[in-house]
């Protein structure tokens, strides 16, 4: 915790994201040929892009699930690369896949990532964080039974539980329902207005209007900033 | 409990519970593991003598066989939307997640030999209850070092297409010198050698356990990252 409380106050001037020059591919194929990116501190940020243009490449990178061939990462002055659990420890991340475990009921799931997460194992908590994306009712019911929406919410409670300064967003607003999809947008808002950076890689840009401050798009591996004001265009 | 403890538990516990909702599971594997001894007894259509040299070492390929299935069970489970990576990102020691399923898949595989070895002394007329306790020994022992090198394999080859297959064919080889180890120390101690050969043999796979413990505790977060 001090090691992380030093990394926040030496670097509390710099940006949240910085990536330089990063590259990545699969095989021959770069899908990543450079990216230069910036992210400020309490800011969200829309990342679009055709399929297959790098989007989840890029935020699996900035969760260090991935590490690049070429180029660097610094989330809040930490290098991704040598310090990678400074990173976990700040991060929220809500993937296609939600990541659960099937046999375990919603409530074991959170418990779970309580216990994971270093936390106690706090019944109050998993309850609050429940009631919050609507699954108070389901809480005993093994997630094997939810439907994409369900376990959607679900993953977003697993976020809640350690309240994240870096939220990664993976086509956030697929699966959910109106009430989820504002539920998603406030969750991102709270982060950036914590001081945390949030990305959003979508292509439901109607969406991620209501809720971003930037937008990026990813063409030939590289990066374009767009005017924000192109938002909002359905 | 909480710290790298709490997080072994956790992942301890969680495979277990899984693994005690889907009870088709180990109901299968056990099965399974029955239906080895049955068909390589009938295959070997020996007389009592016989049956009781060459029955230590299908009991163990009994037991080898169905702890394949448990290992690739128990990182099925992580990859099953995406369990994996939300594995991954939780801040730790990643060696965790090794001793938390090397806890989980000693459990089961425990299990399966609580079902096999009766069932092999049934079948085989193997004279076991006077060496109850040695061959617990012998079996604990055994089951230390071949979880925790099918475990780490496991784990190498979870991202892999061909995992299923990819397993044994990573597993097996290296498994050679604790099975030998293993099978004559079951051996001697069906054979009435109780402080000699199965002593000395013990001692060999204490050895081998310890080594591949402290090799698989070592690498493993390298063979865990894609």
């Amino acid at each position: 915790m001090n090691r992380h409380h030093a990394v926040d106050t030496a670097a509390a001037d710099l940006p949240a994201i910085v990536v330089r020059a990063v590259a990545r591919r699969y095989d021959s194929r770069w899908v990543l040929r450079g990216v230069d990116l910036t992210v400020a501190r309490g800011s969200v940020l829309a990342l679009t892009g055709r399929n297959g243009s790098g989007k989840t490449t890029l935020l699996r990178i900035l969760a260090t699930l991935l590490r690049p061939n070429r180029g660097s990462v610094h989330i809040f002055g930490a290098d991704a690369a040598a310090n990678p659990d400074t990173i976990r420890d700040r991060l929220g991340y809500l993937a296609h896949a939600a990541g659960l475990y099937e046999d375990l009921t919603a409530d074991e799931n959170l418990l779970f990532a309580q216990r994971m997460g270093g936390q106690a194992a706090a019944v109050e908590q998993r309850e609050a964080v429940l009631e919050r994306v609507g699954l108070a009712d389901e809480r005993r019911e093994r997630v094997r039974g939810f439907s994409a929406g369900m376990r959607r919410r679900l993953a977003l409670g697993r976020i809640l539980l350690r309240p994240p300064t870096l939220l990664l967003l993976d086509e956030p607003y697929a699966s959910f329902d109106a009430a989820g999809i504002s539920l998603v947008n406030e969750v991102a808002r709270e982060t950036a207005d914590r001081g945390g950076a949030v990305v959003v890689a979508t292509h439901d840009m109607e969406r991620a209007s209501v809720v971003m401050d930037a937008r990026a798009e990813i063409v030939n591996g590289l990066i374009v900033t767009m005017p924000v004001h192109f938002a909002g265009v359905a | 409990m909480t710290g790298e403890a709490g997080r072994i538990f956790a992942i301890a516990w969680k495979d277990l519970t899984a693994e005690r909702r889907a009870k088709s599971n180990f109901a299968s594997v056990a099965f399974f593991a029955g239906l080895i001894l049955l068909m390589f007894g009938m295959a070997v259509d020996a007389d009592n003598d016989t049956l009781a040299v060459v029955a230590p070492g299908l009991l163990w390929m009994a037991v080898l066989f169905s702890g394949v299935l448990c290992f690739n069970r128990s990182y099925e489970r992580e990859l099953e939307a995406g369990a994996l990576d939300a594995l991954l990102l939780y801040p730790g020691d990643r060696r965790s997640i090794f001793v938390g399923k090397l806890i989980a898949n000693f459990a089961f595989v425990a299990l399966v030999e609580v079902v096999v070895v009766p069932v092999a002394a049934v079948l085989y007329r193997l004279p076991v209850a006077h060496i109850a306790l040695p061959l617990a020994g012998v079996f604990l022992l055994g089951t230390i070092g071949f979880v925790a090198l099918g475990t780490f394999y496991a784990a190498m080859s979870s991202r892999l297409r061909a995992r299923e297959v990819l397993l044994p064919l990573l597993l097996f080889p290296m498994l050679i010198p604790l099975m030998l180890a293993a099978v004559n120390a079951t051996g001697a101690l069906l054979s009435d050698s109780l402080m000699g050969d199965a002593g000395q043999w013990s001692k060999v796979l204490a050895v081998f356990d310890v080594i591949f413990l402290a090799a698989a505790y070592v690498v493993f977060e390298y063979v865990i990252e894609e």
